[in-house]
């Protein structure tokens, strides 16, 4: 049997919905089990219909002051991000438009450092936050975030900026520009497409970073990542507050994520993936 | 441009990353050659290369590196096949595509503590899971997921994390691909798989590049997943590299031994990463 143009382009968006719809069922559920009672989560068979409510949340916000841990995780995630782009910024703007013979082994480095488990140096990195009294704030989990992403951000703002022709920026220079106001006024407005979709990536990174959140925070700096570990051993089966706080620590981030995903495709479009 | 303002310019990123990586480096090298339990602070002093011996010796140390490899290996083959179908299926216009893009990407942004545990209690829980429900509806047993294929159930929620991280980097690269050679093979007679086979996936290389490199970079070092669902066991069945010296440090007390297993995960991330520079390094700077 052969299929018209017409079918095959039916059976290709069925398809495209189908996959997407298998792909994004895991969250629908997770969403619909944080309206159920505890009884009706753990159901057999499972509820598609019942009447919601909404005591979950009641009960984790009561408990657990949620603003203050997702007050945490904004700004950790944000700072840290910030700062890493303001790290790399120059450096990357260096490294792609006056290449040494050094920077590409340079850049496999930097990316190389991220392969280092961090577990291998919990104990040291513990050690030295706690000596300067960081222990519990979001000072100490901005700094290791923006450490952690720093490689990813320099190798993508890399390859970004090497797609700007080097003349432009010369020509500016020639005209007396300095090396600030070449990156501030002409490289960032250029390449702003890509500067965003590399924050978006660095946002989403550190906004579910778990493990130094986890070791490093308890109840002054914890992010919503530590919110759902302090939930998950012991309410382990009442599954239903553990869907409400999960709900409520991704909505955030994945309502951002949908929000910005235009951005993020047409930035990767140029430079990284290309 | 002067060469010291070239520097100057480097100078941050260069110094930070390294103090970042030689300070804890050097500190985790010391501790893995002394007597360091946290339980027994009075136990000092060098004691050489004991704890390597004690981490080698554990009877989960051969395990964990080849669950390490295993868990990176199937995760990528899984994502970069099936990240590379959903793009080339979903590259083309149709009503309701940005929505389709965002049902897609959308596990991306899960956090990966919620992403294991949303799969162990509603997919992967025997009793009321929505295998085994399914399992039970057509006739067949019911299985305990997390107990008979730990590291399998493991590789299931991170591939579903990752296949939108591929998805993502395919589909955006597939929208560069110039579709006029494309046509013309087509009237040259070209058939859908020799298009993809002989365009499409040079096209794609480096994409391919770029998810393979980021991804080992992630899933040689995954932890939260293991910690909320099977906790490295039965035995030591879903135990990496990452989990077992967890295990020493926080559920033994021991940093010297910890340490040491610092070191070798270094040492294994090192063999991985020179592999990987060979394959696929050379495209990601150019």
């Amino acid at each position: 049997m052969r299929l018209t143009p017409k079918q095959k382009h039916t059976l290709r968006v069925l398809l495209s919905w189908g996959a997407g719809i298998i792909m994004f069922f895991p969250i629908f559920w997770l969403v619909l089990t944080s309206f159920k009672t505890e009884l009706q989560a753990i159901s057999v068979p499972p509820l598609l219909f019942f009447e919601p409510t909404l005591e979950n949340f009641a009960l984790v916000q009561e408990r657990s002051d949620y603003f203050s841990y997702a007050i945490n995780s904004v700004i950790t995630s944000f700072g840290a991000t910030l700062l890493a782009l303001l790290i790399a910024i120059p450096g990357a703007y260096a490294m792609a438009f006056w290449p040494s013979r050094f920077t590409k082994d340079i850049l496999l480095w930097m990316l190389s450092t991220k392969m280092l488990p961090a577990v291998g140096v919990l104990m040291p990195i513990y050690l030295l936050v706690q000596k300067a009294g960081l222990l519990d704030t979001r000072t100490a989990l901005v700094i290791i975030f923006a450490m952690i992403n720093l490689p990813i951000v320099i190798w993508m703002l890399f390859s970004y900026f090497k797609e700007v022709p080097k003349e432009i920026l010369e020509s500016a220079r020639m005209d007396g520009a300095s090396t600030f106001d070449v990156i501030t006024k002409l490289l960032l407005p250029l390449t702003k497409g890509g500067i965003l979709s590399t924050a978006l990536l660095s946002i989403v990174l550190c906004w579910n970073e778990a493990f130094w959140s986890i070791n490093l925070t308890a109840s002054d700096a914890g992010t919503l990542t530590a919110l759902v570990a302090s939930y998950s051993s012991p309410e382990g089966l009442f599954w239903a507050k553990l869907s409400a706080v999960s709900t409520l620590a991704c909505a955030p981030i994945v309502v951002f994520g949908w929000f910005c995903q235009k951005q993020l495709v047409q930035g990767l479009t140029f430079g990284a993936v290309k | 441009m002067k060469s010291r303002t070239i520097a100057f310019l480097q100078a941050p990123s260069i110094v930070l990353l390294l103090l970042w990586m030689i300070v804890p480096l050097s500190m985790t090298i010391y501790f893995s050659t002394i007597r360091f339990n946290l339980l027994y602070p009075e136990r000092t002093g060098f004691i050489g290369f004991s704890n390597y011996e004690f981490f080698i010796t554990d009877p989960g140390f051969v395990s964990a590196v080849i669950n390490t490899l295993v868990l990176v290996l199937s995760v990528l083959v899984i994502t970069v096949t099936l990240g590379m179908a959903l793009a080339v299926l979903v590259n083309f216009s149709f009503r309701g595509r940005g929505i389709v893009r965002v049902l897609l990407i959308s596990p991306f942004f899960i956090m990966p503590t919620v992403n294991a545990l949303l799969w162990k209690n509603m997919f992967m829980n025997p009793v009321y899971g929505l295998f085994s429900v399914v399992s039970t509806f057509l006739g067949m047993e019911p299985i305990d997921w997390l107990a008979n294929f730990p590291l399998g159930s493991i590789i299931i929620m991170i591939s579903w994390q990752w296949i939108p991280f591929a998805f993502l980097i395919f589909m955006t690269s597939l929208q560069s691909q110039d579709p006029e050679p494309l046509e013309a093979a087509s009237l040259d007679g070209a058939n859908a798989w020799q298009k993809f086979r002989y365009m499409t996936v040079p096209h794609l290389s480096r994409a391919i590049a770029v998810v393979i490199m980021i991804q080992t970079i992630f899933h040689l070092s995954i932890f939260a997943e293991i910690f909320v669902t099977t906790g490295g066991g039965p035995g030591f069945n879903s135990t990496n590299m990452a989990f077992l010296i967890f295990s020493q440090a926080l559920l033994q007390f021991d940093a010297g031994v910890a340490s040491a297993g610092g070191v070798f995960a270094i040492i294994l991330a090192n063999i991985v990463a020179i592999f990987l520079i060979r394959l696929v390094g050379k495209t990601l700077v150019v």
